[in-house]
């Protein structure tokens, strides 16, 4: 099988894969299985911004929320129904990314990763801020009755993991055609060498921010659909550690790998789930795995594979 | 030093797996009809414990487990809930919403829980209750936040064993207006919880004939306090306090630092004291201050033997902390709810014959249909008034006086001065 | 209070943030200026001070000053011993790469996080501070045809306030003169300027590396203890500290203690002064879109120099 082949055999068919899971999986993995294919979602638009185009944003939590709360208060206020409230969710988050890009992007390095952390910072402040609408920290239910789509009930198991596969299988494809591209071969090359990529006449600068907002895209995208599909809005989902676990999740999986981003979330879902089950202590746990893992992987998983084995992965 | 952390639960995972195999053993060598009344009686009830293990909620999650494995071994003690033991199934929540309802998916379809309890922090009840609802899991909070009786949730979430902010604070205002001052100041943290307090209390105090004259809000995770004080007015007579989080024993030092000798009256809610030792270094200045106290700390002088047991139980002292370490201060305010909660499971368990997860709609309606809870070993706090149509409970309320380094009761709010008009019928929902 | 007076007091909280927050700094602007590293353990090494400070003043027991003192030479060595051991355990395999060198010190900080908690328990506990006088402050008023001293109510500080502020300058200018006059000065400064030509004239870079990790983390630590008594020791307490020292660092500028020293005064300052203005949370939005903004139109920090 030829390159294209076999990329394709591997992504289609982890989505069929996972489509069948559906049927076979007992109850609890069902959730988690859901679960982590939204926040793989939002890993995935991470990748694109970290992995790809080699930035390093510490505030992708702002999106997430950006697109939680969109959805959430669009609902709340304004009555609408699910697929609005999604797309409005997506809308905010990628606005607000362009805003916040063509600021921080005057920046690189660590200044950049200050810059967006502050900009999460802040956001999170302002959630609180307007509290009386936003119900701060405590957050606010959405009810079974409001996430009914097309008369199919969200809140039911079956339906919630189909949901959350079809924003997985989206993001996952999606981010596949896009590296495919020439503006993703842009990114990475941005990625690679910056200053060759604008010596060859590329205008670096518009193609960063575009990496931006299409991340930020996803990630508000995720963001929305797991208020959605969870049936909670909350600031939390806008704190500091929501901004790190994405750029976790691709470490461990597989930087600048299409599906390391989705092995990265399992992985810890579950490290962290099994652990928990042993002992009080997971956390410890799991900080010896990721200790461990930077020893002795550093390319993550899906990385390590590529390095050793699968050159053609992309 | 305290003694290192007994992570344990009573009854581990274990030994509950070699019960139900020995059970479930003996129950295949009997004939049809014996094996199935025999599998019912060995398989124990399984409670799904949601503790704040790790995060910010983890002082408080040490002593809910402790409390609800005292409650849960008096009750296996008793015979358990009809002729079955009972097992606590505990899982860390970390504090967070995300995690708490992830866990909440763990009792329901890994565990195979009967029913879940024991969260404490708002936004943790409010980011799991949504699933207990879907996956119809009968979920008992031990919050005291007012979002059960607000209506936000669902019918399978209660909370049967501790009051809520609402009624807490509405039964304050009498006293704070008739016996401290009728001119307020509150200083309160900048989120939801402080936000309760604020708008609560003011209506209350104003329906007194007080008035607030200001309200400070503090950023959450603030660490130093001092700049906000200048903002008290001269003519404040009562300070409202409600900071909660490890930073109060600064707040507390800080307000004595700038007041100096002289200060107004100063009424606080004990959230901010739970498991701190009063005897702390800066808290002298806490001598002569009120404070709210869902459960008094100290023994009074007028001790129930309902309190003496439930002391003893759980292995707290008269002053409240740890009979194995005096420096090991309790959540006593709040802990007594697990311990409340789980003996209305039970009574909820008993009254609707309650066999198994098909049962789990009769046993909301026999919790639904609960009254009058009198003052007992099972009840300790005080007596109770259960709303089966908001899934809220009311009790006593106790205002205490720091005497001589301890809390000393001062005034008992009855029942009547703690309600509200219901915000929400429950029973109208469907399961 | 009046506007004088307030203005005053925010000034003093302020000034005693930034005595710590420059201390914070100082071990990240070391390390970060020297190694090149983010070490996002940076802020447990400050709750560790605070920890370890608990533990021997409560074991020393007797007079809470001897047990300060002996709290404020022994916590910063031992965690500036646990540093070490982190850098040549773990950081050092990493061949301090920055992307990997993040990833493993999250998962110090959850392994130091969890073995805290697991250890000294989820409680806030204090530790009695070696003194604490309260000093009434006077302010200028016009009264009564002349200018006069008048004692507002509130306007006050704390003898140990004072002293914090106090020790940071020790201590900062004892830094400053360690890197600027004494020889390990100059083998650090020489390893930050350009690392590959140090090694190439025999200079122990690694070693160097190690003992610049660990001195951050002492620094860092010394601020826990010198705060343990105005705040408590809480297991969480690190994180606002890692948030708190990265801003005063960038903002300085890398490389730059002077940068780190003026920054640290200037968000500890404008923290309490902003707040006098506007409600907290507002007054803390600005604070972070301020240090955002600086950052976007200044991205080398007010001194830092032109990057490598």
């Amino acid at each position: 099988m030829n390159e294209t082949g076999k990329i394709i055999t591997l992504h289609v068919g982890l989505i069929a894969l996972l489509f069948a899971m559906n049927f076979i999986l007992p109850a609890y993995h069902h959730g988690n299985i859901a679960r982590v294919m939204v926040l793989a979602s939002y890993a995935i638009g991470y990748n694109i911004l970290f992995g790809y185009t080699g930035l390093l944003s510490l505030g992708h939590a702002l999106f997430f929320a950006a697109g939680m709360y969109g959805m959430g208060l669009a609902i709340r206020f304004l009555g609408a129904s699910p697929v609005p409230a999604l797309l409005a969710g997506i809308a905010v988050g990628a606005l607000l990314s362009a805003a916040v890009g063509a600021l921080a992007l005057r920046t690189t390095g660590v200044a950049f990763m200050i810059v967006t952390l502050m900009f999460a910072q802040a956001g999170y402040l302002t959630i609180l801020l307007f509290g009386e609408w936003t119900r701060g920290d405590e957050g606010f239910v959405i009810q079974q009755a409001e996430r009914i789509l097309w008369g199919i009930d969200l809140s039911d198991a079956n339906n919630r993991y189909l949901a959350a596969l079809l924003l997985f299988g989206c993001c996952l494809l999606l981010s596949l055609w896009l590296i495919r591209l020439p503006v993703g071969r842009v990114f990475v090359a941005i990625r690679e060498n910056e200053e060759r990529a604008k010596l060859l006449g590329y205008d670096v600068v518009r193609y960063k921010l575009a990496a931006v907002v299409v991340s930020a895209s996803f990630a508000a995208a995720a963001g929305a659909s797991y208020g959605l599909l969870f049936g909670y809005v909350g600031a939390t989902f806008a704190t500091v550690q929501y901004s790190i676990f994405p750029l976790l999740w691709v470490l461990l999986g597989g930087t600048g790998t299409i599906i390391g981003p989705f092995i990265g979330a399992v992985f810890m879902f579950y490290l962290i789930d099994l652990s928990s089950g042993v002992t009080n202590a997971y956390m410890l746990i799991a900080g010896i795995v990721l200790v461990l893992l930077t020893l002795f992987a550093p390319q993550g998983i899906m990385g390590e594979l590529r390095r050793r084995v699968w050159a053609w992965l992309p | 030093m305290s003694k290192p952390l007994n992570l344990k639960p009573s009854i581990s995972r274990r030994s509950a797996m070699k019960t139900l195999g020995l059970g479930a053993g003996a129950a295949a060598a009997l004939p049809m009809w014996a094996r199935y009344s025999n599998a019912q009686t060995s398989a124990p009830i399984r409670i799904g414990f949601q503790k704040h293990a790790t995060g910010i909620g983890a002082s408080y999650g040490r002593w809910y487990d402790r409390t609800s494995q005292a409650a849960v071994k008096m009750i296996n003690d008793g015979g358990g809930i009809n002729d079955r033991m009972v097992e606590l199934v505990t899982e860390d929540d970390g504090t967070d919403p995300k995690r708490g309802a992830e866990v909440v998916e763990k009792f329901a379809t890994q565990h195979n829980c009967d029913v879940g309890f024991g969260t404490l922090f708002s936004h943790v009840v409010i980011g799991s209750a949504p699933r207990a609802g879907e996956l119809k899991l009968p979920y008992f909070v031990v919050s005291e936040g007012h979002h059960v009786a607000s209506g936000m949730l669902n019918r399978y979430t209660l909370q049967p064993g501790i009051t809520d902010v609402k009624s807490q604070v509405q039964a304050m205002a009498p006293f704070v207006g008739d016996t401290l001052g009728k001119k307020v100041t509150m200083i309160f943290p900048d989120f939801a919880f402080g936000h309760d307090h604020r708008d609560f209390f003011s209506k209350a105090i104003e329906a007194q004939g007080g008035e607030v004259v200001a309200k400070i809000a503090v950023p959450p995770a603030e660490t130093s306090f001092t700049k906000y004080f200048p903002k008290i007015p001269r003519d404040t007579e009562v300070i409202y306090h409600v900071m909660v989080g490890p930073a109060v024993l600064t707040f507390v030092k800080e307000l004595g630092e700038f007041f100096g000798p002289s200060r107004p009256e100063i009424f606080g809610f004990i959230d901010s004291l739970e498991a701190v030792d009063l005897a702390s270094p800066g808290l002298e200045y806490l001598e002569g201050t009120y404070f709210w106290e869902g459960n008094p700390r100290y023994a009074q002088p007028d001790q129930t033997s309902y309190d003496k047991y439930f002391r003893a139980a759980v292995g707290v002292d008269d002053n409240g902390a740890s009979v194995n370490d005096p420096k090991d201060v309790s959540t006593y305010a709040h802990m007594f709810g697990c311990w409340e909660t789980l003996h209305v499971i039970k009574a909820g368990m008993e009254a609707s014959g309650y066999a198994g997860p098909q049962d789990r709609s009769k046993l909301i309606e026999a919790v639904e249909a609960m009254t009058s809870m009198p003052e007992s070993n099972e009840h300790p706090q005080g007596e109770k008034l259960f709303n089966g149509k908001t899934h809220q409970v009311f009790g006593k309320q106790y205002i205490s006086k720091v005497t001589n380094g301890k809390l000393i009761r001062a005034h008992t709010a009855s029942i009547e001065d703690t309600l509200y008009p219901d915000e929400v019928d429950y029973t109208s929902q469907g399961f | 209070m009046e506007f004088g007076p307030y203005l005053m007091l925010a000034t003093l909280e302020g000034a005693v943030l930034a005595a710590v927050l420059a201390l914070m700094a100082s071990g990240l602007s070391l390390v970060f200026g020297v190694m090149r590293v983010v070490n996002i353990a940076h802020g447990e090494f400050y709750m560790l001070g605070a920890v370890f400070a608990w533990w021997i003043t409560s074991a020393i027991g007797g007079d809470p000053a001897l047990a300060f003192i002996a709290a404020l030479v022994i916590a910063p060595v031992a965690v500036g011993a646990v540093a070490v051991a982190a850098d040549m355990v773990i950081i050092k395999r990493l061949n301090y790469d920055p992307e990997r060198t993040i990833v493993a010190t999250i998962g110090l900080l959850y392994i130091i996080q969890q073995l805290t908690l697991m250890t000294y328990g989820a409680d806030a506990r204090p530790v009695v501070a070696p003194f604490n006088t309260r000093l009434a402050l006077p302010w200028i008023e016009w009264s009564g045809g002349g200018l006069q001293l008048y004692w507002p109510w509130g306007l006050s500080v704390t003898s140990y306030k004072l002293f914090v502020m106090a020790a940071a300058v020790v201590v900062l200018t004892g830094l400053y003169l360690m890197m600027t006059r004494s020889r390990i000065g100059l083998l650090m400064r020489a390893a930050q300027l350009d690392s590959e030509t140090a090694l190439a004239f025999g200079i122990p870079v690694e070693r160097i590396y190690a003992i610049v990790f660990g001195l951050g983390g002492a620094l860092v630590a010394l601020a826990g203890v010198l705060i343990v008594p105005i705040q408590q020791a809480h297991y969480l307490m690190g994180g606002d500290a890692l948030l708190l020292s990265f801003i005063v660092v960038i903002i300085g500028g890398l490389g730059s203690l002077g940068g780190t020293v003026v920054a640290a005064l200037l968000i500890g300052l404008s923290d309490g002064i902003i707040s006098v203005f506007f409600s907290p949370t507002l007054a803390k939005i600005i604070a972070t879109l301020l240090v955002a903004l600086v950052l976007v139109f200044r991205p080398q920090g007010l001194f830092g120099g032109k990057s490598r």
